[in-house]
């Protein structure tokens, strides 16, 4: 056994007073590399073996600090910055109602990392290859003795002079400790490149599998079904309905709200004679005339009603709108056209709403006037 | 009979020696389970499995087999969780508060009352993600970097609860798990066989019993306890506030807070001293978790429980003395509407019967503090069920009031969430020690220095 490696020699003893005493000799006798093994902490120690009080509360306290501070800027970047948007009438930086998740965050930076750095920074943990592991001593002072280990490396080391102070004390029992080749060899490296790129693999899976769960995953069936599911759609058939449409016509006899039947349908001189612009040429009348005008009938007429089609010829170029003939014409008579329809141009009357008819006559009519101002237009 | 009152009372009966606490801990978990606890798994399994085949039916054909539906679309589902969550409250307000006021008698019962914790609360956070309709997708509950670029709302209660409840379980693990280091070492030194002592080695992550370490981790454990007091004051708080916050009448009162927590902390230690009766006769642990320490449970369940009562009947205060009339109805309409049984059953279960805990005799026999515990956990399960269901029942219109009758499936799934609890708890009692070893050799009556007065 000698050619072994010495760690330490350790003494036993059988109560807490014994150990307590120790403790506070063998730090009188100036030993720096020693340590007491109790099973449970045993109160008055730390005093005996001047130790410094535990910094970990700094950490905690650095640790609160930067959970409430990210927890509040992150919140203030995604609610005020990122993707604004108020709700229930909040303003974005809504400090009350982030007082509940800073709180939390803080509690949990402080906690979890706090308890992170004392196991793997102050233990130095995970740690089972160390010399005091599956030792008769280790056993003992994991059930009912009270240990002290005085390492080897300390610079007052002398093995007789320890043996013989541990049985000044009174030890029960004191043993050599000796390292196996495990424990000469291990190190207990946290940044070790190994360890580290295991670390990164796991973070990248972990991220990866995540995204992949929430942003692909549940895009494929069947996860979809809200998005694929049946519906009838404009258009399409649907054989639901005795006549086959998919979309259904108006109740026989009724009249939808703001959709009055048309008067004039035969009489295009009447409705010029007798209807006129309920609507002043204000600039939001002309914008919404401008927006429908562009939407419903710019596609044969063109944006200026030169009659340019954007159709390539899959649909007959309808005549100028700057023509002598429909500059003449009143009001009603091109309100009369929109509603009803001519030589080939269908009727657009479902599709727009009086007033977005008569915005439409209002828009032709500065089209109109632009392309032939006046010299007073330009004062 | 005169009681000395300068000596404290031993927190662990009869000074037994180190080694022998060590044993009768340690010792459940080398052997095998017996008949009882086969059949007491079996119980609970099947519970367990009635709730998983409810599950299995609502997930295929969607939240509507349950019995909720406009005006009460929160019924069940969020009663239990609310229970649960109540019910995880004990474990971490035994750890943590009653470790701020030195209050030895908690080591007994601390790491039990833990497990509980984790365990009601895994369980509580089963049902707002079955309560979403579609829980694959509740993802969404986490603020990440999604393809819409859109975060979760940061200003609604419900995300609280989100964050609340998952920090609480991460917090509470840790605190467990720092509890259980020393005493997986201690396991993994006594293990028989090769197998326990690599899984013990691994949990126990080295540790050496080394007083250098000792002296951080009794300031951790200090520093936890100081955060987890908060957060155990919070969680409820926060679960109360997915209705202080709304603006429906009998909902949206500043009395929830504080209510809610009284009634958590009152429902947690019913169901943690009604465990505990039972495990301190089937491990002979009765000098462990003595006598005084279920009657000092019981007294908390009376403060809580007179808490709760005075609740109630300041809620009744207000509605009438606020002059809101509709408020006013709404609290009339609890106590005699259509839901008039559940508010009594509430009334008598929470704050009549615990007051017979004011007998000495009471507090200190087993089967009427296990009645009482048992019918106070009735109680507060109705408690929520009154606070939610009524108020939903009755809204501003009264052409859209409903009344709401759970399915078959809504009991399923709360004898479910029952065989879940009892299912984690059963076999924690065979897998890792029930109370805590270092501790409790800590607490023992020669197990401090003799000239070291005054810690």
């Amino acid at each position: 056994m000698n050619d072994k490696k010495l760690y330490s020699i350790t003494a036993l003893f059988n109560t807490p007073d014994e150990i307590s005493k120790a403790a506070e000799v063998i730090t009188n006798e100036g030993y720096q590399k020693y340590d007491v093994n109790t099973p449970y902490p045993v109160h008055g120690l730390s005093t005996k073996m001047k130790l410094k009080p535990s910094t970990l509360g700094y950490f905690a306290l650095v640790l609160g600090l930067s959970g409430a501070a990210i927890a509040l800027l992150f919140m203030y970047w995604s609610m005020s910055i990122d993707y604004p948007m108020i709700i229930g009438g909040k303003p974005f930086f809504a400090l009350p109602a982030f007082i509940p998740v800073t709180f939390e965050v803080t509690v949990l930076m402080a906690s979890v990392g706090t308890v992170l750095i004392m196991l793997f920074f102050f233990f130095k943990l995970p740690n089972n290859s160390h010399p005091l592991h599956d030792t008769d001593y280790m056993r003992k002072v994991s059930n009912d003795k009270f240990g002290v280990s005085i390492e080897a490396k300390d610079p007052k080391f002398d093995a007789e002079k320890v043996k013989q102070l541990f049985s000044d004390l009174g030890a029960e029992q004191i043993e050599e400790i000796y390292y196996d080749e495990d424990e000469i060899n291990h190190k207990n490296k946290v940044f070790e490149p190994r360890f580290i790129a295991f670390l990164f693999v796991v973070a990248i899976i972990v991220a990866g599998g995540t995204y992949f769960m929430l942003n692909k995953l549940l895009f494929m069936s069947p996860f979809n079904f809200m998005m694929e599911q049946h519906r009838i759609d404009p258009q399409s058939k649907e054989t639901l309905f005795a006549d086959g449409f998919g979309m259904r016509p108006p109740v026989e006899g009724t009249v939808a709200r703001g959709f009055m039947p048309y008067l004039y349908q035969e009489e295009p001189e009447k409705a010029e004679m007798l209807l006129s612009n309920p609507l002043f040429a204000t600039e939001e009348n002309l914008k919404l005339g401008q927006k429908k005008y562009n939407t419903f009938c710019s596609p044969c007429h063109g944006y200026f009603g030169k009659g340019d089609s954007r159709l390539n010829g899959q649909f007959p170029n309808p005549p100028s709108l700057h023509s002598e003939k429909i500059i003449q014409w009143q009001d009603g008579r091109i309100y009369h056209v929109i509603n009803v329809g001519q030589n080939i141009m269908p009727s657009y009357s479902k599709q727009l709403t009086e007033n977005e008819k008569w915005a439409i006559v209002l828009y032709i009519r500065a089209l109109q006037r632009a392309l032939n101002a006046k010299e007073e237009d330009l004062k | 009979m005169s009681i000395d009152y300068t000596r404290e009372i031993s927190v662990i009966e009869g000074s037994p020696s180190f080694s022998a606490v060590n044993e009768l801990i340690a010792r459940p978990l080398d052997e095998k389970p017996d008949k009882k606890f086969y059949f007491a798994l079996a119980i609970t399994l099947s519970m367990l499995g009635t709730g998983a085949i409810c599950l299995g039916i609502t997930f295929w054909f969607g939240t509507g087999v349950w019995g909720l539906n406009n005006p009460v679309g929160w019924a069940f589902d969020i009663v239990n969780f609310v229970f649960w969550v109540g019910i995880g409250h004990a474990g971490t307000l035994i750890s943590a508060i009653l470790f701020l006021f030195r209050q030895k008698w908690r080591t007994g019962i601390a790491r039990f009352a833990e497990g509980m914790t984790i365990f009601a609360v895994m369980t509580a956070g089963l049902f707002p993600l079955i309560h979403t309709g579609r829980p694959w997708l509740d993802g969404y509950l986490l603020p990440y970097p999604n393809q819409h670029h859109l975060w979760v709302n940061f200003t609604s209660p419900l995300l609280w609860d989100v964050f609340a409840v998952s920090t609480y379980f991460t917090v509470s693990f840790v605190f467990w798990y720092i509890g259980l280091m020393p005493d997986f070492a201690n396991l993994r030194d006594r293990a028989k066989t090769k197998i326990k002592k690599i899984i013990y080695s691994i949990f126990s992550l080295g540790w050496r019993h080394s007083h250098r370490h000792w002296h951080h981790y009794e300031m951790i454990y200090l520093i936890l306890a100081g955060f987890a007091t908060p957060l155990v004051l919070s969680v409820h708080t926060i679960v109360s506030f997915d209705f202080a916050v709304s603006i429906l009448p009998g909902w949206h009162t500043t009395i929830f807070p504080p209510y809610f927590v009284a009634g958590a902390v009152f429902s947690g230690f019913a169901m943690v001293q009604n465990v505990l009766i039972f495990i301190r006769k089937i491990f002979n642990m009765e000098h462990i978790i003595t006598m005084d320490t279920l009657e000092k449970m019981n007294k908390i369940m009376l403060l809580t429980g007179s808490m709760v009562g005075y609740a109630y009947g300041m809620e009744f205060f207000i509605a009438w003395y606020g002059g809101n009339p509709i408020e006013f109805f709404v609290f009339v309409n609890r106590a005699f509407g259509d839901y008039a049984w559940s508010y009594w059953v509430m009334v008598s279960c929470n704050l009549l019967f615990p007051q017979l805990f004011w007998f000495k005799k009471i507090r200190t026999n087993i089967k009427a503090m296990f009645v009482i515990g048992v019918l106070v956990n009735v109680g507060m399960w109705f408690e929520r069920f009154v606070i939610i269901v009524t108020t939903l029942s009755r809204d501003f219109l009264p052409s859209s009031w409903g009344f709401f009758t759970p399915t078959i499936f809504d009991l399923g799934i709360l004898i479910g969430s029952f065989g879940l609890f009892f299912t984690l708890l059963l076999l924690f009692t065979k897998t890792l020690p029930v109370v805590s070893i270092a501790e409790v050799k800590a607490v023992l009556d020669h197990a401090q220095p003799k000239h070291h007065h005054g810690e």
